[in-house]
This record gives C-alpha cells, sequence and structure tokens, in this order.
C-alpha cells in the first residue's frame, strides 16, 4: 500500500462518516419535537454535509482518476463505502439520534483536533475549519444529552437505552489497520487509538452530568471502517440518496 | 405570504363618528403610516385578525418543511443538497420569528401549534399539493417562494411593528431562495429531455396552485376592507396575483418551457399578461382539508408533535433541576 493509497482510504473514511450521518440527521427536516431543534438538525446535516464536499472532493484528488466528490457519493456501491457502523444506524427516537450525534462529535472534536496540526497542509485546512463547526456540534448535542439525561424518568429511561444501543459502536472510531500506521508515522493522521483517553474523558464527564451509566462489556461492532461488512440499513439509505444520478446517469444538476 | 382568507374579526369597518376616542387615535396612526407597536392600545379586533394572520403565516413556514423536506435525502448532488438544507432550515427560522411576533399580541406558540393541530387554524393552501419530482423543488424556490415574496413585499408596510420587521428580515431570504430554486429548474430546463420534461411537468402542476397563494378573487374576498383600513393587508389579492403573474412568465420564456395555461397573453391594453382564473372550487376544497397531502401534513405535524412531547417534558424537568440546584447553592 502506497502512502497515497493510505490517505485515499482515510479521506474517505472522514467523507464516508459526514456523509452518512448528515444524510441521516437530514431525515429528521420538519418532524423534529420542537422548532429549534428543526434548526438546529438541518444546521449540523448542513455543515456535515460541507465537510463531506471538502473530504470527498480531496480523496477524489488524492485518487487521481478525476472522480469528483459527487462521484464519490453519488456512485459507490455499499462495499465502497468507509463509514463507520455507528452513523448509518437508523435515527431511532429523538434521543436515539442525539445520542449518536454526541458520540460521533465527540470523536470529531478530538480527530478535527489533531488534524488541524496535520502535516499535509491540505488536510490541516479541511480540519481548521470542520474543528470550529464540530465545537459547537459537540457543545449542543452533549447539552442535549446532559438534558434528556438528567430530565424526567422517561427521558433518562429513553437515553440509557440509547445508550446502551449505540456504545458497543463506539469502538470502531478507534480501530487501526496498516493504512492508519502509514499515515500516523508521516504525522498525516493520528493512530486512531491514540484518541481514545480524550474521548472517554469528554464522553465520561457528559454522561456522569446525564446520570446515565457507560454500559460494561467490551464487544465492538465494526466493519464498516474497512468496508467489510456494512449493516443492511446502508443500502435502503443508498438506494434513496442515490437514485436520481443512478436512474439519469451523466446529467447535471 | 401564506395568509389567505384571513377571517377579519369585524363586521365591516367602523364609520368614524361612531369610534370611541381610541379607535380613532388608533385609526389616525394607522392612516399617517406610524407603526402600532405592542404596548399600544389597539381594538380588540385587529389583535385577533392579527393573530389570525400571523399565525397561519407562521404555521405555514413550519408545514412548508415537509414538501421540501420530502426531497432532501434525494437531493442529486452535494451542493443541491446543502442548499436545499440551507433553506428548509431559513424556512424553520422564519416560523420562528413569526410566532415570536404574534407572541407579542398575547398568544404562546404552544397555543397556536394547538389550534392548528386541533384544525381551527389553518396554513398556506401551497403546502397541500405534493412535491413529485427534483424539478418540483425548483418550481418551489421559483414560484412558491416567489409568490409569497410579492406578497410580503407588500407587508413590509403593514400597520403593525412586529410583523412588519419580520417582514423586511424575511423577505431577505425568501428572494434568496426564489434565485436558487430559479437556478435549480434551469438546470433542468436545459438540460437531458427527461430533466427537460420534470421541469415542464413540476411547472404544470404548481402552476395555478401558486396562483391560489393569493386567496379567491377580490369579488369573492369578504373579510378585505376592515383589514385593508388597518393596513394588515395593503393590496388585494387579485393585484397582487396580477403582479406575480407579470414577473413569472418572461422567467418561463427563458427557460423555453411551454406556458402552463394557454390562455397566457400579453394584454397591450391592460398592459398586463391575460391568464385564466384557477379553479376555485378547487381551491375551496384544499382549504376544507380535501388536497392531496391535507391528511398526511397533519398526521406528520402532530406525531411529530406528540412523539417529541418526553423530550420537550425532559428538557424542561431538567432546566427546572438546574435552577433548583442553583438557588440551593447560593
Ligand atoms: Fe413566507
Ligand atoms: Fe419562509
Ligand atoms: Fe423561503
Amino acid at each position: 500500500m502506497t502512502r497515497d493509497e493510505a490517505l485515499f482510504e482515510f479521506l474517505l473514511r472522514m467523507g464516508d462518516n459526514t456523509l452518512i450521518l448528515g444524510h441521516r440527521v437530514s431525515e429528521w427536516c420538519g418532524h423534529s419535537p420542537v422548532l429549534e431543534e428543526d434548526i438546529a438538525l438541518a444546521n449540523t446535516a448542513l455543515d456535515m454535509i460541507g465537510q463531506t464536499q471538502l473530504w470527498l472532493g480531496l480523496a477524489g484528488e488524492v485518487e487521481g482518476k478525476g472522480r469528483t466528490a459527487d462521484n464519490l457519493a453519488f456512485l459507490r456501491d455499499a462495499w465502497d463505502f468507509r463509514n463507520v457502523l455507528m452513523v448509518e444506524l437508523p435515527n431511532g427516537d429523538f434521543g436515539q439520534t442525539l445520542m449518536r450525534q454526541f458520540l460521533y462529535d465527540a470523536w470529531s472534536f478530538v480527530m478535527t483536533d489533531w488534524l488541524k496540526g496535520s502535516s499535509d497542509p491540505r488536510i490541516a485546512a479541511i480540519a481548521e475549519k470542520a474543528h470550529k463547526e464540530v465545537t459547537y456540534h459537540l457543545e449542543r448535542s452533549g447539552d442535549t444529552v446532559i438534558g434528556l439525561g438528567d430530565g424526567t424518568e422517561e427521558s433518562h429511561s429513553r437515553m440509557q437505552a440509547a445508550l446502551d444501543y449505540l456504545y458497543p459502536y463506539c469502538g470502531e472510531m478507534f480501530e487501526k489497520d496498516k493504512s492508519d500506521e502509514l499515515l500516523a508515522e508521516a504525522g498525516i493522521a493520528p493512530d486512531p487509538t491514540e484518541l481514545r483517553p480524550e474521548y472517554d474523558d469528554i464522553v465520561g464527564r457528559v454522561l456522569a452530568e446525564a446520570t446515565l451509566a457507560i454500559p460494561g462489556g467490551s464487544y465492538v461492532h465494526k466493519g464498516g471502517r474497512n468496508g467489510r461488512m456494512h449493516t443492511e440499513h446502508l443500502g435502503h439509505l443508498l438506494t434513496s440518496m442515490q437514485w436520481l444520478q443512478r436512474a439519469y446517469p451523466g446529467a447535471a444538476w | 405570504m401564506y395568509a389567505q382568507m384571513i377571517k377579519t374579526a369585524s363586521n365591516g369597518i367602523k364609520p368614524r363618528e361612531e369610534m370611541s376616542e381610541e379607535e380613532r387615535a388608533f385609526q389616525d396612526k394607522i392612516d399617517n403610516d406610524i407603526k402600532i407597536e405592542p404596548r399600544d392600545w389597539m381594538p380588540e379586533d385587529y389583535r385577533r385578525t392579527l393573530i389570525r394572520q400571523i399565525g397561519q403565516h407562521a404555521h405555514s413556514e413550519v408545514v412548508g418543511q415537509l414538501p421540501e423536506g420530502n426531497w432532501i435525502t434525494r437531493a442529486p448532488t452535494l451542493e443541491r443538497k446543502a442548499i436545499l438544507l440551507a433553506k428548509v432550515q431559513d424556512e424553520a427560522g422564519h416560523g420562528l420569528y413569526l410566532y415570536s411576533a404574534a407572541e407579542t399580541l398575547g398568544v404562546s406558540r404552544d397555543e397556536l401549534i394547538e389550534l392548528l393541530h386541533e384544525g381551527k387554524m389553518k396554513y398556506s393552501s401551497i403546502f397541500n399539493y405534493p412535491t413529485l419530482n427534483w424539478a418540483d423543488i425548483g418550481a418551489v424556490g421559483w414560484l412558491v417562494d416567489g409568490a409569497a415574496i410579492v406578497n410580503q413585499v407588500a407587508l413590509q408596510r403593514t400597520s403593525y411593528g412586529p410583523y412588519a420587521r419580520a417582514m423586511v428580515r424575511i423577505c431577505k431570504e425568501e428572494s434568496f431562495h426564489a434565485r436558487q430554486g430559479y437556478d435549480a429548474i434551469r438546470a433542468m430546463a436545459f438540460g437531458t429531455p427527461e430533466q427537460k420534461r420534470q421541469a415542464q411537468d413540476a411547472l404544470n402542476r404548481l402552476w395555478f396552485p401558486a396562483l391560489m397563494m393569493f386567496g379567491p378573487s377580490d369579488a369573492e374576498s369578504t373579510h378585505s376592507e376592515q383589514s385593508m383600513a388597518w393596513k394588515i393587508k395593503v393590496k388585494s389579492n387579485d393585484e397582487l396575483r396580477q403582479q406575480f403573474v407579470d414577473q413569472t412568465i418572461p422567467q418561463i420564456e427563458y427557460l423555453k418551457l411551454d406556458l402552463p395555461d394557454p390562455n397566457i397573453k400579453w394584454n397591450e391594453e391592460r398592459g398586463h399578461y391575460d391568464f385564466s382564473e384557477p379553479d376555485w372550487p378547487e381551491f375551496f376544497n384544499v382549504i376544507k382539508g380535501n388536497g392531496p397531502c391535507n391528511v398526511d401534513r397533519m398526521k406528520d405535524r402532530v406525531a411529530a408533535w406528540d412523539d417529541g412531547e418526553w423530550v420537550r417534558d425532559g428538557l424542561l424537568a431538567h432546566a427546572r433541576k438546574k435552577a433548583a440546584r442553583k438557588v440551593a447553592a447560593e
């Protein structure tokens, strides 16, 4: 594996995470519990789609085969996607959506913080912009997790159920393979395992304030980040997301 | 826009000699284009009529998220998806300003939402039509936001200060939406034959519903007179509709799409385009709840509200606990 191949893989992982999660969040449009949340969720989705354009745009550039961000988003099949499994899971109730957002935002916050100092200036520039957005997302999703965890009995039990469901998917964000090692050696991207302590610190603090218990058990669901095995949900998501591009190949929109 | 057939809460205009002192002073302010502000005295009927109008406008912004949201997950490019998300976010923001403007009249957002869900308040008929192909998203921005702007530019001069100011802010964003919508449908009108077909289909389906947004013709519009005297309404339905038609026909021609109505023709004498009236029985049916999407739209909104109850309750409970802890610590 060359360094550019590793870099391409990494950029897909970044861009696919934001693409798929941005898509999931956008499904809430017009259906959230209160108008302020409709606005906030649309804003979060919008930021993530913007980040996708940058990550996948750079991925296409690095690949050097003339593929654009749109080509990568709309014309790959599921096995070529490199997002972690957590982001493709269905939204569930509002609590599950916000819990997932928080667990992802905390990782994204630590990741983009590191990437601001990447030895690749193109990555550092994207991370600089993304980190500002993610800082705000994390503040919001963290506050909501705290509010609902420490709210009523019902909201507490729903948030605990969401955490129990999602927590086994968190570990995948810290998996490491050959391509990560290559990039870490070059100072382009972090060794993912090294992000874990700071992540655990953020998550631990928020969940404690939310009066929620981190589930025991160490099992980790994975297979998205390396493309080995996605969930059944991704195919359905792509079916709607890619429909127009697939039905009318070559059209400009 | 999005306020149609607002029933004015009074029976005709009171002659000046029958007015009380307060009413006369109030009417004088309006006649001199002095804005009415929340703390000013106002006739109860003025207040009630405004609540209906602003509330209906706010509900329209909120329900209007649904037909556009219908395509967010299927937007054909990342750029178009981002534009659509930003637009829908703006619309929800408009809902928020408008509910705030209504609150200055002494009615809460929750009360208004409850009235909507009970079927006692309405939202614009346009949002009871479906969005069936991607060109509809372009057409909604171009025609629906376009029609809204025609009405709302007029409403920037409305007599109630908070409403007029909300309109100024909202109009800027609506103009942006209309331009982006036009750009999206232009890409299709000049695209492949299939795309062109979609653009034409969208125009044909949405043209008359867009004309209906201005409400029934002046001859049938019974509640306008008092609202005009109060400057809650600034121009008549037919005037606004004509203005919209006149500005839109050249845009259709530029797109090289077929006109959606065979009777559209420049009338030299009037200096305006002639056009067919929309199907008013259809309009009244949509208003009564028989439009293609009325039931689904309300079901969606009510479900969002009901499913969200635990979230609102949870956040409120947390805010109270936090406040109590703060007090205890002091
Ligand atoms: Fe509007
Ligand atoms: Fe709007
Ligand atoms: Fe708009």
